[in-house]
């Protein structure tokens, strides 16, 4: 990955929540078009870094450029605009609300109802169950189908760096596998992808490189494989 | 065409309740008590759907609701009492005062949530009231007298419609939308990239100067206000309409404003049991009936058909849509 092509970049990130220092100077770097994971155990940092990238939570120091321009200070309904959505730990799909309903909340901040339009389509056809349930209340869906309804509410938006906050996060085997490969389509098609995920094995598959948190610092960063390989990742990651 | 059919249908059966209560009205055939409950429940319809608009659309627990009311009224008082000035003006400067304080305190504590929240704003209308009793300019504890009598039923009338109008076109747009998203998971909706600062404020703003309205028609009904009349007494029974006809539902504000108004009117006869009966109807609608009469659907035209259709015996002989 050429340094040059860096789409996101993330320079000694600091974030405190009260006397909590919970990111120790992060650096981390997604180059267009690529899978970039983030993987590490609970509470090491790994959902702080995604809300510190998409605004929601304030940096006490430390420089996130998106594109070149420093976002670290940009409200998180601006951040949107230029580009880049989250698709939430734990989904936060808006649940009394229809499944069309929430698809055209993700795209909120467009104003061109054609685009709006074909992109929906494009989400209905990627997830076939959304369109046979498009006008059921979203609360009533299962967990997988409502991952696959956040997934397709942040690509409403139409992104061009997506971070997803554990998808696979209270899902059966196969449809962590299922969703996995959803993402690895939306990556073919152009979009840029951060994923944090708890699941190692399956974020290290589809990713082309990935970062190690550990207790709010990167402690181990290359290519996916490599680090699939790596004895230190196999025993706290992998299970040996 | 089916929708100007049924904004017609709407138009038409307003303009017939119009007519027939200006006629009732003018013929005497509604007795001065009822007309008085009738101005009342116009009244709480505005103040039951713009606390709707705050508590229920997007979300945010609200208990200032007496003192944006209080504000309207006092400031339109001001201008028409103390002032000499028309009453047009007055409807103006108090939806305007009462905005701005929405402004004023909405900013800070709206980063406040739920209870938090709720305490704030209890807070703020007492601290209205209070103000209020102390300011002599404004005739203090005693009152402010000599207010003149404006209002009648076309007043009264118009104000409901413009305000339950206000309110169902913000809903319907995408600001409106906005406000449900935020209700319903205010991350996500930042997510999604809407500002929820700016929908909480604009929201609540808009709650506080029909709010404010609801004050003006008061003050230039009664023609005497005194700050006791702006207690938290008057917000908590907001407050029980708003969850009797269905938090996040506008045509169930209408419903619980009229229940509850047309309710206290006829226990106003057994004084010493009104509080009771009307105690003993919250829990009974809070255990049976706890998202209210409406939940937060809405009354519309295909709902009635349908239920004409049920009373017809049309419907489940054939299948509609």
């Amino acid at each position: 990955m050429g340094r040059v092509e860096a789409m996101l970049n993330l320079e000694d990130v600091n974030v405190h929540y009260g006397a909590i220092w919970a990111l120790k100077g992060i650096n981390l770097t997604v180059g267009e078009g690529e899978i970039v994971s983030l993987i590490g155990a609970n509470g090491a940092g790994k959902s702080t870094t995604l809300r510190a990238i998409s605004g929601i939570i304030k940096t006490s120091s430390g420089k996130i450029s998106y594109q070149g321009e420093d976002i670290s200070k940009t409200p998180a309904h601006e951040i949107v605009k230029k580009g880049i959505a989250q698709v939430p730990e734990g989904r936060r799909i808006f649940a009394n609300l229809t499944v069309m309903e929430n698809l055209e909340l993700g795209a909120y901040i467009r104003k061109d109802a054609k685009g709006i339009k074909q992109d929906m389509e494009g989400v209905l056809d990627r997830f076939p169950r959304l369109r046979e349930r498009i006008g059921q209340i979203a609360g009533t869906l299962s967990g997988g189908e409502q991952q696959m309804l956040a997934i397709g509410r942040a690509l409403m938006t139409r992104p061009k760096l997506m971070l997803l906050d554990e998808p696979s996060m209270g899902l059966a085997p196969l449809l962590v596998k299922e969703i996995f490969s959803i993402i690895q389509e939306i990556n073919q098609d152009g979009t840029t992808i951060l994923l944090v995920e708890q699941n190692a094995r399956m974020a290290l598959q589809i990713a082309h490189r990935a970062y190690v948190l550990e207790t709010g610092r990167i402690v181990l960063e290359g290519s996916a494989q490599e680090l699939a390989k790596h004895e230190d990742v196999k025993k706290a990651y992998l299970g040996g | 065409m089916k929708k100007y059919l049924s904004t017609l249908i709407i138009c038409l059966a307003l303009a017939m309740l119009f007519v027939a209560v200006q006629v009732g009205i003018s013929s005497g055939l509604i007795s001065g008590y009822w007309v008085t409950n009738l101005y009342l429940v116009g009244i709480n319809i505005i103040l039951a759907a713009s606390l709707n608009l705050i508590n229920g659309f997007t979300g945010e627990f609200s208990l200032g609701h007496a003192g944006f009311m209080a504000i309207g009224a006092y400031s339109s008082a001001v201008i028409t009492a103390n002032l000499g000035l028309p009453f047009p003006l007055a409807v103006i400067v108090g939806m305007l005062a009462a905005a701005l304080t929405g402004v004023l305190v909405g900013l800070p504590t709206l980063r406040l949530r739920g209870d938090y929240l709720a305490i704030a704003t209890l807070g703020f209308g007492e601290i209205v009231r209070v103000v209020l009793m102390n300011i002599d300019y404004v005739g203090g504890a005693s009152g402010l007298r000599n207010i003149p009598f404006v209002v009648n039923w076309p007043l009264i009338f118009f104000s409901v419609v413009f305000s339950l109008l206000l309110i169902r076109n913000f809903i319907c747009s995408s600001h409106g939308r906005a406000c449900l998203s935020v209700r319903e998971n205010d991350l996500a909706a930042q997510m999604m990239g809407v500002n929820i600062t700016y929908y909480k404020v604009l929201a609540f703003v808009i709650g506080a100067a029909l709010a404010g309205l609801a004050g003006v028609l008061y003050a230039h009904y009664y023609t005497i206000l005194q700050p006791r009349d702006f207690s938290f007494m008057l917000t908590f029974d907001v407050l029980v309409m708003v969850m009797v006809g269905g938090l996040g539902s506008l045509t169930g504000s209408v419903v619980g404003a009229v229940i509850i108004t047309v309710a206290s009117a006829f226990l106003q006869a057994i004084p010493e049991l009104r509080m009771v009966i009307y105690a003993a109807l919250l829990i009974l609608s809070a255990v049976f009936r706890p998202q209210g009469l409406l939940g937060e659907k809405e009354v519309t035209i295909n709902i009635l058909q349908k239920l004409g259709g049920v009373f017809n015996g049309t419907v489940g002989s054939k299948q509609t849509n």
